[in-house]
């Protein structure tokens, strides 16, 4: 919320860099004095964690690229020489590839943080898109990164996602050719994708950047959805917005470091410790846990080029979400008709990834034979990925803009210190 | 109502969620590695009882090309000595490396030629290339060990399983020339089983001719060499190969987590003080 | 309800402004050595790793080394010389202990002790790093070819542009005829 500048320089050199470049005085109204709003949950958090695992992941990969070799004969033996002979090298690395999915998790709950109180809607649609343009960015990001240490699964994942790119009609071979470099996935795709792997993460910082003052410019929105009325409703970041966003961090880290050090594995896949060998196809390709939701719904559709467009039109749905949800009211906490709608959705999120790490004509019932609908049989996992995808979609483009029509909201405070000062419900 | 509904969708998805498996390999059974756990370290005898299954039955096709003899002597190896900090120094491990011929130039005519091994060198390999090791093992070339352990779903208790687990082919089962059946092996028997199609054998065709035999790798402790032993004991010396920090990791995760738990400790209770006349 | 201006300037609420609270400091010096911690890996990895140490070390059997002959060795990426030296050369070099030079220091201290004739030095001329050639200039010890620095048959400076005399690295004698440098 742009209001005054409180910053008052105290020191000759803070007056005189002041009057230079204010750095100082952005510091102060951004993170120091910036009103935050007194009733913001721990779901809030997730934005200062997020940022901390950029930065983890940028130190650790700059560090890891001192000892890299990003060519097909050198890459496996590159990250093993990392494991084995750098100091301190298996830390870095473990710290690098769990950091990634520590990332990720982070970025799923601060998005349905987003999708429950309705923070993508007016004034913060352009908020919403930079984070969805983020979100983009960081699965760019990751698959390239997963190819690097060229293994098996490093190398037919990256088979397999180019591939799709040559679904579309008339330029799709061009495409994946230029994408290659090649007339299939090998040194060249490695280079370059080594070489992109190392930019994006600045380009992640860049558009982080126009992230928060985007933020900045409206404010934060907060349980109740209802802006900030007076001072009354805010407190200054800091100190109370940074320790408790300090604490989160603490608490994500145990987390991070219980993987680290316990379960450094546990995310990834075996065949990834296989050298890469075109000729030999793993028995089961998958990518990892943070794409098995779109990889189902890429398989839940029969045509290639259909499930290209299904599995982008997926994310494409986040994209138009401030447009598609009509409902005045922005926080669900007083929607109860939403939230049911919404926890669905969730599970469904969660139902997509299990379905998009399994083997298509699975059964997910065992021993339970049905009957063959179509091309696969009722009790298999790709009609399950199909009932979901359904709600996926549906959730976005049916229960969005029709609920806010139709649904009865509960009374909204009038301002957040309402119920904070013992009114109502507070639960969410 | 929220909490009612979320509560019974995480325990839905709860129950969903452990990966029935295919059913195509019998599961291994567990085995109590010592080095399981948060506080795991490897048994230096048992990773010496490995080494030797490796240099003495393995290593005549399987290569080991990531480890170097120094890796031996180093902290939780097979053959580390307090007493030398330096693997390189290690006098065990410059005889174990001595033992070995290695591949080099002459320095003076840069010939070909064989000289003994360094604790810098690398394990020498079997075959002189990936071709050489097909030609030699019936078209399909023994796989490097070096990350074995971490290359399989079931890691040492699925090696120690397969290495016991060659048994006759059911009857019925048809076993093609060259190829020896391994319930714990992930495949397909389907085209060879003749019997009753819902009860499929479990397991799959192995290139790889049973290994191991009784008292085939004498113990220099003593212990008896049993088929199981030696697969146990190999099993683990190979996850030491695939993961040798491991011991430095579980310790530096011991100092960590205590770290962090405090450290959070302490942010919590700065938080409540910062927060303590604020509603919120 | 505290008015959140006063507590922006003033956290502990109504306190003592001055009178920092315990627990914060206990909180953000605990962020600073967790941050060093964190930090020192970081900053250890770029020292050379195992693989490179291992190589940081290099036996050699003399036997193999006629008197009066040298042998050049690569060790830590830079050219050893190992040095058998006859009678005539110790001679010269002890008899030259007191002449002036650029870095003095008697030929004494740059050998182990009863193993005279064996002069481990590092190939590398003080100068500006060429390798030197064995027996020229005019001390007949090496004689560095790119600006003419000589040594003589301890490896001293005598003529020339180098500063310092040829480096001894650390070393030591496994056996009679077996020694380990670095």
């Amino acid at each position: 919320m742009s209001g005054h500048s409180t910053y008052q320089p105290k020191s000759a050199f803070t007056r005189w860099m002041d009057a230079r470049l204010p750095v100082g005085r952005l510091v102060w109204d951004s993170f120091v004095d910036y009103p935050t709003p007194r009733n913001l949950n721990y779901w809030w958090t997730f934005g200062g964690i997020l940022s901390l695992c950029l930065g983890v992941q940028i130190i650790t990969g700059i560090v890891l690229a001192m000892h890299y070799t990003p060519s097909a004969a050198g890459a496996f033996n590159s990250v093993e020489h990392i494991m084995r002979n750098v100091n301190y090298g298996w830390l870095i690395r473990y710290i690098h590839a769990n950091g990634a999915s520590m990332f990720f998790i982070a970025v799923y709950l601060h998005m349905f943080r987003g999708l429950y109180y309705g923070s993508y809607k007016a004034p913060r649609e352009v908020l919403w898109i930079l984070g969805c343009v983020i979100y983009g960015l960081m699965m760019a990001t990751a698959f390239m990164g997963y190819v690097l240490p060229w293994g098996q699964m490093s190398f037919h994942g990256a088979v397999v996602i180019t591939n799709l790119l040559g679904a579309f009609p008339i330029v799709g071979e061009t495409i994946t050719t230029l994408l290659w470099g090649g007339f299939a996935v090998d040194e060249p795709t490695l280079k370059r994708f080594f070489s992109l792997h190392y930019l994006l993460p600045f380009v992640i910082a860049g558009v982080v950047v126009l992230h928060v003052w985007a933020l900045h410019v409206v404010g934060q929105n907060n349980p109740t959805g209802v802006d900030p009325k007076s001072k009354a409703d805010t407190v200054p970041f800091t100190p109370y917005a940074t320790v408790k966003d300090g604490f989160a961090m603490s608490v994500f880290l145990i987390l991070f470091a219980t993987f680290v050090f316990y379960m450094p594995n546990a995310l990834g896949h075996a065949d990834n410790y296989i050298p890469a060998n075109p000729l030999v196809t793993p028995a089961h390709i998958v990518p990892e846990w943070y794409f098995l939701p779109f990889y189902a719904i890429l398989r839940a559709v029969p045509d290639k080029l259909m499930g290209v467009l299904a599995m982008f039109g997926a994310i494409g749905c986040l994209f138009a979400l401030p447009w598609l949800d009509t409902s005045k009211v922005k926080s669900m906490r007083y929607r109860p008709q939403a939230q049911l709608y919404f926890v669905i959705f969730v599970v469904i999120c969660w139902i997509l990834g299990v379905c998009g790490g399994k083997l298509p004509d699975d059964q997910v019932i065992p021993g339970l034979s049905t009957f063959k609908l179509f091309d696969s049989e009722l009790n298999s996992y790709v009609w399950l990925s199909r009932f979901a995808t359904l709600y996926y979609f549906a959730y976005f483009l049916v229960v969005m803009p029709v609920l806010g029509l139709i649904e009865k909201p509960r009374p909204v405070p009038e301002t957040i210190s309402s119920p904070v000062l013992g009114d109502s419900d507070k639960k969410d | 109502m929220l909490r009612k509904v979320t509560l019974l969708a995480a325990a839905l998805v709860l129950v969903a969620g452990p990966a029935f498996a295919a059913g195509k390999a019998k599961e291994p059974a567990d085995i109590a590695f010592s080095y399981e756990g948060p506080f795991g370290t490897y048994n230096q005898a048992q990773l010496q009882r490995g080494y030797k299954v490796y240099r003495e039955v393995c290593a005549a096709c399987h290569s080991m090309d990531l480890l170097a003899f120094r890796n031996l002597g180093d902290r939780g190896g097979p053959f580390y000595d307090p007493k030398y900090p330096n693997a390189n120094d290690n006098p065990y491990v410059k005889a174990i490396a001595a033992e070995a011929q290695i591949n080099d130039l002459d320095s003076e005519t840069g010939d070909a030629i064989k000289r003994p091994g360094t604790p810098a060198d690398r394990f020498p390999a079997p075959f002189a290339n990936v071709i050489a090791a097909k030609a030699s093992n019936g078209g399909i070339a023994p796989p490097d060990l070096s990350l074995m352990a971490k290359a399989r779903s079931g890691g040492p208790e699925y090696i120690a399983a397969l290495l016991q687990g060659y048994e006759a082919p059911p009857k019925g089962l048809t076993v093609p020339p060259g190829l020896n059946y391994n319930s714990y092996f992930p495949g397909d028997v389907s085209a060879g089983w003749s019997g009753d199609k819902h009860h499929t054998p479990a397991g799959g065709y192995i290139a790889m001719a049973p290994p191991l035999k009784a008292d085939l790798v004498t113990f220099d402790d003593g212990t008896k060499s049993t088929i199981k032993q030696q697969a146990t004991d190999v099993a683990a010396f190979l996850m030491w190969a695939a993961e040798p920090k491991l011991e430095e990791r579980k310790q530096m995760g011991a100092a960590v987590m205590v770290f962090l738990v405090l450290f959070a400790g302490l942010l919590y209770a700065s938080y409540r003080r910062v927060w303590r006349n604020e509603s919120h | 309800m505290v008015d959140p201006a006063a507590n922006a300037a003033n956290p502990s609420g109504g306190e003592d402004p001055s009178r920092r609270d315990f627990i914060h400091i206990a909180a953000i010096t605990a962020a600073a050595v967790g941050g060093a911690a964190v930090a020192w890996p970081f900053i250890a990895q770029m020292n050379p790793s195992a693989d490179t140490m291992a190589l940081a070390s290099v036996e050699y059997d003399l036997s193999k080394i006629e008197p009066g002959m040298q042998v050049t060795i690569n060790w830590r990426g830079k050219p050893l010389f190992i040095r058998n030296r006859t009678q005539a050369q110790i001679d010269a070099a002890v008899k030259d202990d007191t002449a002036s030079m650029p870095d003095p220091q008697a030929d004494a201290e740059r050998h182990k002790d009863g193993k005279a004739q064996w002069l481990v030095l590092v190939g590398s001329c003080t100068h500006l790093g060429c390798v030197p050639t064995v027996g020229g200039g005019d001390y007949q010890g090496w004689f560095c070819p790119c600006h003419g620095s000589h040594y003589d048959t301890s490896g001293r400076i005598r003529k020339g542009p180098a500063p310092l005399n040829l480096a001894v690295p650390e070393y030591a004698f496994l056996s009679d005829t077996k020694v380990k440098i670095g």
